[in-house]
């Protein structure tokens, strides 16, 4: 496909769209204390917050992408009835303010939630206040990030490709895993990447549900707020290693794994 | 149990929401006319624990003053003071600690010199019917229970870490909060056995909370200190609120809700 000039009429909205999403971004820049960069950067505690956020919103993807792709599927294949319903239940995290999310789970999973007293007396293990309930806040609000790009990625996949390998001898499940996932594939990848960067700056259902402790429950939006409320200069230090790292981890990802399917993202 | 859950949202709503509450009463009816005379919006930056007293306080003024409205905005006392340092709009300032008043004078914002119009101590706050029998500061060093502090970097963390000191306690804390009332929203729905908050949030919390008083809480006595702004756009409405709030109606709703004489 020949690459096409840009109609005069998108440059202007597009322009401004560019210098409204960079400029607050040169704004930390210009403010950023340089010289002070070294002791603010060797802080007790920067690079166990930066390591737990990176840890916690790893996994977050990966438990999304295992839960999220069948959820995706579902709610692009099948034809239950509800899916409708099912499909705007399954996004109310996105519209959910954070912290009332944080509460929500709480209700469910805390040691006096429904779940989660009945774990606590049979197992004696509670979820809040520890790193797992970083990771499930995480996950909680990262998730429908994932299972709506891929849901997306499969409604727009051409479906005959899956009717050939079926009158071809293939059982569901083998379509599924040798001619659906690959064809949606960019999808799911532009879904984990959008998915990673959610939990990477998750910080209301993190604060509300994990809790705040360095060294288990205090990711690096944490903080960076806590920063913010004693010395502004570090907070602004702190969000320009967050920013930096995730920048260049979604770079060298694109590199590796989204190849020239890449545009996709 | 569904409005104990509503109490609870309303109580992660204002605690936590980073702009704070607006207070758009308008029970003002044209037909009431105006003897004070005050007029406009009056726009008061106060510390999130006063969101109870000042509410009130700000209702009445404006039941006084038909043609005014008061709207708040209550956060953390940093938050307020990097927001007001950073240009935003306001009347008066009152904070939960001297420090961050200072952050606030410094920046030369404020008419005058801040007044301290009240104060506070910390409190152990712990679930209805105190599950973990909690009975003082030492019990913030147990290992096995669920406990909260607020966090260092806000104005209730640095009372706390000096009736630590002061006690001799090292505290062993579950989390560090990142204001007095997310530490209490986690008492209320019973996820940590003792949070230590102020007095004030007790009392505010109603039944799902219970107090438990210890000495050491003389060692960290709180200041709360107003001012005027500078810029203040309605100074007129600025001053009468400073002065309702010094009056002795004010200080009687101050005390009710369970803060003390200065």
């Amino acid at each position: 496909m020949r690459r096409a000039r840009t109609p005069a009429p998108l440059l202007v909205p597009a322009a401004l769209a560019v210098t409204f999403l960079v400029l607050p971004l040169a704004g930390l820049l210009v403010r950023t204390p340089w010289s002070q960069l070294g002791t603010l950067l060797t802080a007790p505690g920067v690079g166990q917050a930066l390591r737990l956020s990176l840890v916690s919103a790893t996994v977050a993807t990966l438990v999304s992408v295992v839960l999220g792709v069948p959820l995706a599927w579902v709610l692009a294949r099948s034809r239950a009835r509800g899916r409708t319903v099912l499909r705007a239940l399954v996004t109310v995290p996105l519209v959910l303010p954070p912290v009332v999310g944080g509460v929500a789970l709480f209700l469910v999973l805390g040691r006096q939630g429904i779940v989660g007293r009945w774990l606590a007396e049979a197992t004696g293990i509670t979820i809040p206040f520890t790193t797992t309930a970083v990771v499930i806040a995480e996950t909680f609000v990262a998730m429908p990030f994932l299972v709506i790009s891929v849901e997306g990625a499969l409604r727009a996949a051409d479906a005959r490709f899956e009717d050939a390998a079926a009158t071809l001898g293939a059982d569901r499940w083998t379509t599924f895993r040798r001619v659906t996932l690959p064809l949606v594939a960019p999808g799911v990848a532009a879904g984990a990447v959008l998915c990673w960067a959610r939990a990477l700056g998750e910080f209301g259902a993190t604060i509300t549900f994990a809790g705040n402790f360095p060294g288990t429950t205090q990711t690096m939006p944490l903080a960076v707020y806590l920063a913010l409320q004693r010395d502004p200069q570090a907070a602004i230090v702190l969000s320009l290693v967050l920013l930096l790292v995730s920048v260049a981890t979604l770079l060298l990802l694109r590199d590796r794994w989204l190849g020239r399917s890449g545009a996709a993202a | 149990m569904r409005r104990r859950l509503a109490a609870v949202l309303v109580t992660v709503a204002l605690g936590t929401a980073a702009c704070g509450s607006s207070e758009d009463d308008a029970g003002a009816g044209p037909g009431g006319s105006a003897d004070a005379g005050l007029t406009g919006t009056l726009t008061v930056f106060a510390a999130a624990s006063l969101t109870d007293v000042f509410t009130g306080l700000g209702r009445q003024l404006e039941e006084e003053n038909p043609e005014l409205t008061v709207r708040f905005n209550f956060a953390g006392s940093s938050a307020l003071a990097t927001q007001l340092t950073q240009g935003a709009p306001a009347d008066v300032f009152a904070s939960a600690n001297p420090a961050q008043m200072a952050v606030v004078t410094d920046a030369g914002l404020a008419e005058g010199g801040p007044t301290v119009f009240t104060a506070n101590v910390l409190q152990i706050a712990v679930p209805a019917g105190n599950p973990a029998g909690i009975t003082g500061l030492a019990d913030f060093g147990r290992e096995e229970l669920a406990l909260a502090v607020c966090a260092p970097d806000v104005p209730c963390g640095a009372a706390s870490e000096d009736v630590f000191a002061a006690a001799g306690v090292t505290p062993r804390p579950d989390t560090q909060e990142e204001d007095v009332r997310a530490a209490l929203t986690k008492v209320e729905l019973g996820e940590v056995d003792a949070a230590l908050v102020y007095a004030t949030d007790v009392t505010a919390a109603g039944d799902a909370v219970e107090g438990v008083s210890f000495p050491e809480a003389e060692d960290a006595v709180n200041d709360y200190p107003l001012v005027t702004l500078g810029a203040a756009p309605n100074a007129e409405a600025a001053e009468a609120f400073v002065d309702l709030v010094l009056s002795g109606e004010g200080q009687q709703a101050l005390e009710d809700a369970g803060f003390r004489a200065p």
